[in-house]
C-alpha cells in the first residue's frame, strides 16, 4: 500500500515535472523571442536545403526515367516465323529477371503502325498495297530495369538464335548492337551523375547540420552562467536540461512550418518550368501529392536537430 | 575526524588545503567547525580564501588535501544525485545575485521550489510567504534588470531560504549595495538566523562585522589567523 503510494506520487512528480519543463520552454522561447527568431531563421536555411534536396532528386529521378524509358531493344522476327515460337520466346524472355518489361507487336499490328505513320505518303501506302502479303515482321520490345543490364539481354538472344540455328531461325535482327554505343555512354553518366548528386547532397546537409548545430550552441552558450545558477539551487540535470530541449524541438517546428510554407509559392511558380524542362515533372503537383511524406521528413529532420543539438550543447556545461 | 562531536557540529572542515594548477595555494590547513544554529561570519582581504572556502562547501571545488564533512558526510566522495541533494539543503547568496534573467522574482524563487520537487500548492503558500520576510513589496512581477541591487539580494535570499535549507551560505552579500540596503539584508540574515538556520557570511565590511557582535573568523593567505566569538573586524 505505502509503495503504491509513493509510486503514485513519483507518477504524479513525473507529470508535473514535465509540465513544468514544458511550460519553461515555451516561455523561454517568448522571452528570448529575438535569440529564438534568428535560430528559428538559421534552422529554416536547414531545413530548405533538406527540401531543396529532396526536391532535385524527384527532378534528377524523373528525367532519369524519362531518358530509362527511351531505351529498349526491339528484336525483328523473319516474317515466316511462327506465332508460337515468338510467343515462347517472349515468355522466356519476360521470365529474366532483368527485364522489366516485353511488349509484342504482331505482324498485323506493326502493318497498321506503319500504315498510320505513312498515312500522308501516298506513295509508298501504294507500294503496300500492290503487295499481296504483308512484309512486315512481328517484333519485341524489351525494357531492361537497368542500362547496364541490355548486355546481358542481348546475349540471351544471341544465344536463342544459335540454339535456334539448327532447325530454323526465327530471329531477323536485334537492334541492341546499333544502340550499344549510345546505351554504354547512358550508363556511364547515369552512374557518374548519381554519384555526384549523393555527394553534393551529403556535403549540403552536413554544412547545414554543423551551422544548425552551432547556432543553437551559441545561443545555449549565452545561458550558461544561468545553468550554473540552476545547479546551484538544486536543480537536477535533467530539470536544467529540459526546457532547452523544449526550446530547441520548438525552433524545430517553427522552421518546419515556415520551409513548408515558403515552398508552396516556389513550387507553384517552378512547377511549369520543371514541367516543360525536366519532361513530365511538375514540381508543384510532385510537392502537393507527397506533402505529408516532406512534411514529415523536414518535420522531423528539424524537430530530431533541434533536441540533440540543445542536448549536446547543455551537456558541457553540467559537468560538475 | 579526530576531535569533533557529531550532535554539534554541522560543518568540519579537516585540515584541508587547495592548490591550483599554477601552484597558488588558496586554502592552507584549514581547520574548523560550525555548530548548528551558529551566525559566523568569514573575513579577509581578496584573495584570502574565502571564496575558495565556500565553494568547497557546496562541493564546487574539491580539496587537494584533508576533507569537508557536512554533518558528518564527507561532501566530496558524494556522487552527482546526493551532491544535487545536498545543495537543496544549503541556501546561497551570491555578491552578484545571480538571479535567472528571464524569470520574474516570482518564477525566481518558485524555481527552487520546482527544483526541489515540491507540489504547485506548497509553491502557491509559500512564496508570499518568504516574499513578505524579505519585504519585497508590489515587485515580485518585475524581472531582475528592472529591480534595484538592494531588490534583487532580497530575490536571491528569498530564493535560497524558500526550501528551509539547514544552512545559508552568504559570499558578500552586501559587496554592491549602499550603507542602507548593506544594513537591511544584514538585518534580514539575522532574522533568518534566528528563526534557526545555521548563517555562513563572507564579508570585508568592517562595519557589518562590528555591528553583528557574532562569531568572526578571520583569514590571510589561506590560512584561519583569528577565530573569535563575538569578534570584531581586525585586520
Amino acid at each position: 500500500m505505502r509503495k503504491a503510494d509513493t509510486c503514485y506520487s513519483k507518477n504524479i512528480m513525473f507529470l508535473t515535472n514535465t509540465r513544468r519543463v514544458i511550460r519553461a520552454g515555451f516561455i523561454n522561447f517568448w522571452r528570448n523571442r529575438v535569440i529564438s527568431l534568428a535560430s528559428v531563421l538559421i534552422m529554416t536555411v536547414t531545413l530548405f536545403v533538406l527540401g531543396f534536396i529532396i526536391f532535385l532528386g524527384a527532378l534528377f529521378q524523373g528525367s532519369l526515367e524519362q531518358i530509362r524509358n527511351k531505351v529498349d531493344v526491339n528484336v525483328y522476327f523473319t516474317i515466316d516465323a511462327l506465332e508460337e515460337d515468338i510467343i515462347n520466346l517472349r515468355d522466356s524472355l519476360s521470365e529474366l529477371p532483368e527485364v522489366a518489361s516485353v511488349s509484342y507487336t504482331s505482324r498485323e499490328e506493326a502493318l497498321a503502325n506503319f500504315r498510320e505513320r505513312h498515312k500522308n505518303d501516298y506513295l509508298t501506302i501504294q507500294a503496300l498495297d500492290e503487295l499481296d502479303e504483308n512484309p512486315l515482321g512481328a517484333s519485341v520490345g524489351i525494357k531492361a530495369k537497368e542500362t547496364s543490364q541490355y548486355e546481358s539481354i542481348a546475349k540471351f538472344l544471341e544465344e536463342q538464335s544459335a540454339l535456334a540455328q539448327g532447325k530454323y531461325s526465327i530471329i531477323d535482327k536485334v537492334n541492341y548492337e546499333q544502340n550499344k554505343v549510345a546505351i554504354e555512354k547512358l550508363t556511364k553518366i547515369l552512374a557518374g551523375a548519381e554519384k555526384i548528386g549523393f555527394a553534393v547532397t551529403v556535403f549540403l546537409v552536413l554544412i547545414s547540420i554543423i551551422i544548425t548545430f552551432n547556432t543553437i550552441r551559441l545561443v545555449i552558450y549565452t545561458s550558461r552562467d544561468e545553468i550554473a545558477v540552476m545547479r546551484l539551487v538544486g536543480a537536477g540535470n535533467k530539470y536544467i536540461q529540459g526546457p532547452f530541449v523544449v526550446e530547441g524541438v520548438m525552433y524545430g517546428i517553427f522552421s518546419a512550418v515556415i520551409t513548408l510554407a515558403l515552398f508552396y509559392p516556389i513550387t507553384l511558380w517552378l512547377g511549369d518550368v520543371t514541367d516543360s524542362f525536366f519532361g513530365g515533372i511538375n514540381l508543384f503537383e510532385y510537392y502537393v501529392s507527397n506533402f505529408t511524406q516532406i512534411f514529415l521528413i523536414i518535420t522531423l529532420s528539424g524537430v530530431v536537430l533541434g533536441a540533440i543539438s540543445s542536448i549536446l550543447a547543455v551537456r558541457r556545461y553540467l559537468r560538475v | 575526524m579526530a576531535n569533533f562531536e557529531k550532535e554539534n557540529v554541522m560543518i568540519y572542515f579537516d585540515k584541508v588545503s587547495k592548490k591550483y594548477n599554477d601552484n597558488t595555494i588558496a586554502l592552507d590547513q584549514v581547520s574548523f567547525s560550525v555548530a548548528p544554529g551558529e551566525f559566523v561570519s568569514i573575513v579577509g582581504h581578496s584573495g584570502a580564501g574565502k571564496t575558495t572556502l565556500v565553494k568547497m562547501l557546496l562541493a564546487e571545488e574539491r580539496p587537494t588535501e584533508g576533507a569537508v564533512f557536512f554533518e558528518s558526510v564527507d561532501i566530496h566522495a558524494l556522487n552527482k544525485k546526493s551532491v544535487t541533494d545536498l545543495r537543496r539543503r544549503i541556501g546561497i547568496v551570491f555578491q552578484d545575485f545571480r538571479l535567472l534573467p528571464n524569470k520574474t522574482a516570482y518564477e525566481n524563487i518558485a524555481f527552487a521550489m520546482e527544483a526541489a520537487g515540491r507540489t504547485d500548492l506548497e509553491i502557491a503558500s509559500d512564496v508570499p510567504q518568504v516574499l513578505e520576510l524579505v519585504d519585497l513589496g508590489e515587485k515580485v512581477w518585475n524581472f531582475p534588470h528592472q529591480l534595484s541591487g538592494g531588490e534583487r539580494q532580497r530575490v536571491a535570499i528569498a530564493r535560497a531560504i524558500i526550501n528551509q535549507p539547514d544552512l545559508l551560505i552568504a559570499d558578500e552579500p552586501t559587496g554592491n549595495l549602499d550603507p542602507i540596503n548593506t544594513f537591511e539584508i544584514i538585518q534580514i540574515l539575522q532574522k533568518i538566523n534566528d528563526m534557526g538556520t545555521t548563517v555562513v557570511l563572507t564579508t570585508h565590511n568592517k562595519g557589518v562585522i562590528d555591528s553583528l557582535e557574532k562569531r568572526v573568523i578571520t583569514m590571510e593567505g589561506g590560512k584561519i589567523i583569528r577565530d573569535d566569538e563575538k569578534g570584531r573586524y581586525v585586520l
